[in-house]
């Protein structure tokens, strides 16, 4: 269960960055999900929930999550296009000279704290 | 007053392991110790690649191995029995990957001033053990035949952070449909500089050129 271990990896983040922002509860964690990034969105909900409510800081939690849309960029041409639709092989020119721009990101965006 | 307040973090969950990767590498550098990450899927034939080829390096670099599982300690057993070389067994608790830390944690288990090499065997995984850097030197994976020439193609990451792709079981070649120049075009794809080294770990074919790799990044490492 692969989104079961970044869920652990996300709550160790998330703790500590409540203890440097002296946070006592948290009602939301934002995460910047790429397209291409390996995991898959409703298992880590699914996951999050499991794992989160046996912690008290985070019991409760809503896991959101943004789509980081995957973008390649060809070497040989210099187009930039969907990862997802035309993978590896720029679409412009045929090259296979091409790298991953963005879409990779596993990343916590922000927490959100009740406001007391 | 809005009913919750955002704080930013805009952090990747991997930074901290990337961080703590670099420093175990710099550690192992100062005591002149080699780890090799060896992953793949499960049942590739990573065990008796290593007894190969640790028989054929232990009489000129001093060797020992780290398994790691979800469970169990056979592989370590049957690594000891073959070869005679320390090997310890983590266990990962139920996680599907290693990450520095606890490579770290299994390190403390072996006498570094006693060897040149450390291998660690990740557990059986193309996905997740790909992710997490372990602080090794050099990665390196396994893919038998039988699993199919495609894999580079479903797997891009796992292929794309290796140094050394050694295609295993080639003695059944006959048997399957895979193409092995076709496999080496979809691994070079994702990872140009990738070396390929075919070899069937049953009869000992190849494992000599994987043996000489090794020993030439160890013997480098040990260098620079």
């Amino acid at each position: 269960m692969h989104e079961l271990g970044i869920v652990f990896y996300i709550i160790r983040d998330v703790k500590q960055a409540a203890l440097e922002h002296s946070v006592q509860k948290v009602s939301g964690v934002v995460m910047n999900i790429g397209e291409v990034s390996t995991i898959i969105p409703d298992y880590l909900t699914d996951c999050w929930r499991w794992a989160a409510d046996k912690e008290d800081l985070l019991r409760g939690a809503e896991l959101k999550i943004n789509t980081i849309p995957a973008v390649t960029y060809c070497e040989d041409c210099h187009a930039e296009y969907g990862t997802v639709a035309h993978g590896k092989i720029c679409p412009r020119c045929g090259s296979e000279h091409t790298c991953l721009l963005r879409g990779n990101e596993v990343e916590i965006k922000e927490i959100e704290v009740p406001n007391e | 007053m809005d009913p919750v307040k955002v704080i930013e973090i805009k952090k990747s969950i991997f930074a901290d392991n990337d961080e703590d990767a670099a420093r175990l590498r710099k550690e192992l550098k100062e005591k002149g110790v080699f780890l090799l990450n060896l992953m793949s899927s499960p049942g590739s034939g990573k065990t008796t690649t290593l007894i190969q080829t640790i028989g054929r390096l232990k009489d000129r670099i001093r060797i020992a191995v780290m398994e790691a599982d979800i469970d169990s300690d056979v592989d370590a057993v049957k690594i000891k029995e073959a070869t005679g070389i320390p090997s310890i067994q983590l266990h990962t608790g139920g996680m599907c990957h290693l990450d520095a830390e606890m490579t770290r944690q299994g390190l403390d288990n072996v006498d570094l001033s006693q060897v040149d090499l450390v291998i660690l065997e990740n557990v059986g995984n193309l996905v997740c053990p790909a992710e997490f850097d372990t602080g090794a030197v050099c990665n390196a994976m396994i893919l038998s035949v039988p699993e199919g020439e495609d894999k580079p193609l479903k797997y891009p990451l796992m292929f794309s952070v290796c140094d050394v792709v050694v295609i295993n079981k080639m003695d059944v070649l006959p048997y399957f449909d895979f193409n092995l120049e076709k496999c080496k075009e979809y691994i070079h794809m994702r990872n140009p500089k990738a070396q390929v080294i075919p070899i069937c770990a049953k009869t000992g074919e190849g494992v000599d050129a994987f043996a000489a790799w090794l020993l030439e990044q160890v013997c480098n490492w040990k260098k620079q």
